[in-house]
């Protein structure tokens, strides 16, 4: 990755058809691109699916990135903004032991709680701008946390 | 209408107009070669690999300007295709090619000739289908056909499981397109267009440069009267031979690594390059950084993606050429011819400092002359396919193209083993031209059962074979950049190339004089069977110039001066 890559995120709009997904992953490692993070998941009422992907790249490569996407045939949209709403959620799985008060604490601060408790353990949830729930996993490392999963980032432009 | 899958790849083949299908069957695709036995709307030619079978569509393709079709089998027949697909792939060969595949109960079980084939056509194809209902392969057809020759075409691959060819669903192909998502730009934008005229008529040493695009756009002729009426010195990619005649004053001839000193120093002397179809490819620019480095770059190609990509495109224009051309003629008026004299000039000292020349120096035939003497001998009367190497480069530097679709010849991926069999597609496309191959004692063993191809379907392809007993670009590297080391690449040990085409049925000549040569050729044309005329050559001739890998194009290894010749 050279010195002037930036982090970009977008978003791509797909027919919802057998086979479009690998297209788009294809791409990205046939051609040397970066992936982040990828979500998917249909647009309701529409035969169209929204992806959203994280990458890094200088804006020579972005700009080849958006290129490429929008030459595969099943592609409808490619955008890439500035302007965008980011959220990307995470769960946290916390012994028992830990302290479930602080722990809820925490996950209210970054639009979150906790989800579920079970004998042993207890699964907190968080919900806001990526780097955000960056700091919400650093924050929690003295809680032990067994188990981390994040969702990669949604977007919507403004 | 009601009928079978195999019966619907008939009827959509011949409601597209195609005349001629290039494959080989097998296990899965049995059912539709069933059906082409009892048709007789298009005919069949068996090819002896599946990878020539995709070879000889392209060699169609490109001749005719047509889709060029292949039919295949699953597993292996598929696998062998593959490198044919991605030819055509990054030489924007419009084709169809329909495979067979296990049935779909079997998918994913690794049955017998089981290969995800639509997994491995996906990065060397435009686009490709995996048929799982017969009730689909209408529209699935009609698309891969507009999707391969629209836009910048390339190839599309259509994965038929043996079962759907067998199923009975409705036939109409009069269905209407719905691509809402494929709609390839055509018409330029205006502004951008006048911006680019404003940018030409300000320029004092604009250069065009011409790529193959030109002839997928079939807009050589709207070219040409741009280049005349502007007077602007042309450079041609090796993929846009053949757009400008070759004896056109305004022809600079071919840039890049193996290109004219003229056409390389002109591309890095320029303050504005007309870029139209080309894609500034790494075996044209040489080192980025350096490539025409104090020129405004106009750039038109249908394919976005294309623009910016490797050069900053300054003036860019997202069209189909043709179109943009004939656009920017209707403002030829802002241009005066006059005002490119001295730059003309200074054009044509170049070439006079170090012309594109050889040294007749050994008692050997210079592989050169060969292909000039072709030039000389037949001229505008034959199309001209290559393999890849030395004697692709000669051809390409040497050869005297008068018009496009001339000369096909595999550029982006290189591919040994193309020539011969393109060269039948060709022939097949084109009849009343001789269908020339030129190739080398590497290339022709890569493809050499399609003697058996083109004897059984009396196609007379006439295969010139520049023998120096090497793998010889692979040599002249060793020689100029590992020290001499000729790793794997001494040919000494070879077929007797005379009795392996007599083998097949055709007819073989060995010369090495000059007399020899002329009468091989002539006997050749005139027999108009399949050939091998095998030209024993100087080993050792190197293709020059030459802007070594990652050079910049204005430092050349050129042809050591002699005052022979």
């Amino acid at each position: 990755m050279n010195e002037n890559s930036e982090r970009r995120v977008v978003s791509v709009i797909v027919v919802n058809e057998a086979s479009v997904l690998s297209r788009i992953t294809n791409l990205f490692s046939g051609r040397g691109y970066n992936i982040t993070s990828l979500t998917v998941a249909p647009i309701p009422d529409s035969k169209y699916s929204r992806l959203t992907i994280v990458t890094k790249g200088s804006v020579r490569v972005i700009e080849q990135i958006t290129k490429q996407l929008h030459k595969l045939i099943p592609v409808l949209k490619v955008y890439e903004h500035n302007d965008i709403v980011e959220k990307e959620m995470a769960l946290v799985k916390f012994p028992i032991t830990e302290n479930i008060t602080e722990i809820d604490t925490l996950c209210q601060a970054y639009n979150g709680k906790i989800v579920n408790v079970s004998e042993t353990i207890v699964i907190g949830m968080v919900a806001d701008e990526p780097k955000r729930v960056g700091h919400f996993l650093d924050a929690i490392k003295r809680y032990n946390p067994k188990e981390i999963v994040r969702s990669g980032a949604v977007a919507l432009e403004r | 209408m009601q009928m079978s899958g195999a019966q619907m790849v008939i009827e959509a083949f011949i409601a597209e107009g195609v005349d001629t299908v290039f494959g080989y069957p097998g296990g899965a695709i049995m059912n539709v070669y069933d059906e082409i036995y009892k048709q007789d709307g298009f005919k069949h030619i068996l090819n002896r690999h599946e990878q020539a079978s995709i070879h000889a569509a392209e060699g169609y393709a490109k001749a005719s300007g047509k889709v060029g079709v292949a039919m295949i089998t699953s597993g292996p027949g598929f696998t062998n295709a593959v490198t044919g697909l991605a030819d055509a792939y990054m030489d924007s060969i419009p084709l169809v090619v329909v495979s067979g595949q296990v049935p779909m109960s079997l998918i994913g079980t690794d049955g017998f000739q089981e290969i995800d084939a639509i997994g491995i056509s996906r990065p060397c194809t435009k686009h490709n289908y995996l048929v799982t209902d017969a009730a689909d392969l209408p529209r699935i057809l009609k698309e891969a056909f507009y999707i391969a020759r629209t836009g910048r075409p390339g190839p599309v691959h259509v994965d038929i499981p043996k079962d759907v060819t067998a199923q009975i669903a409705e036939f109409d192909y009069s269905v209407e397109l719905q691509l809402e998502t494929y709609k390839p730009h055509t018409k330029g934008n205006p502004r951008q267009i006048k911006k680019a005229m404003d940018a030409i008529a300000n320029a004092k040493r604009p250069l065009f440069y011409l790529g193959g695009g030109i002839i997928n756009s079939n807009a050589a002729d709207e070219v040409r009267e741009f280049v005349h009426k502007c007077g602007i010195p042309a450079v041609e990619t090796f993929m846009a031979r053949g757009v400008l005649a070759s004896d056109d004053k305004l022809l600079v001839g071919m840039l890049g690594m193996h290109g004219s000193y003229s056409s390389n120093m002109a591309m890095s002397e320029t303050d504005l390059v007309i870029g139209l179809g080309a894609r500034f490819d790494d075996r044209v620019t040489g080192k980025l950084s350096e490539f025409a480095k104090n020129a405004d770059v106009i750039h038109v190609d249908i394919d976005p993606a294309s623009i910016s990509k490797l050069v900053n495109a300054d003036f860019p224009i997202v069209g189909d050429l043709k179109s943009v051309v004939i656009d920017m003629l209707e403002q030829i008026s802002k241009i005066d011819s006059d005002n490119y004299e001295s730059w003309r000039e200074t054009i044509s000292n170049f070439a006079e400092l170090h012309p594109l020349t050889y040294h007749e120096d050994t008692d050997r035939i210079k592989p050169q002359w060969v292909v000039q003497r072709v030039g000389e001998l037949l001229g505008d009367s034959a199309n001209i396919s290559t393999d890849v190497g030395q004697h692709q480069m000669w051809t390409a530097q040497f050869y005297p193209f008068s018009r496009p679709r001339q000369f096909i010849s595999s550029g982006g991926l290189g591919t040994m083993g193309f020539g011969f069999p393109a060269a039948i597609g060709v022939k097949a496309a084109m009849p009343e031209k001789t269908s020339i191959n030129f190739t080398g004692d590497g290339s022709i063993l890569m493809n050499v059962q399609e003697l058996m191809t083109a004897v059984e379907k009396k196609i007379p392809v006439i295969n010139i074979i520049l023998n120096n007993n090497f793998l010889g670009m692979v040599r002249q590297w060793q020689t100029l950049f590992y020290d001499k080391r000729h790793s794997e690449t001494d040919l000494s040990v070879q077929p007797d190339f005379v009795k392996l085409s007599e083998a097949f049925g055709g007819i073989g000549y060995r010369v090495t004089t000059k007399e020899e040569f002329d009468a091989a050729l002539k006997d050749a044309v005139e027999k108009d069977v399949v050939a091998f005329i095998e030209v024993i050559v100087e080993r050792m001739e190197n293709v020059m110039p030459m802007v070594p890998s990652g050079g910049s194009l204005f430092n050349m290894m050129l042809l050591e001066k002699k005052e022979t010749k």
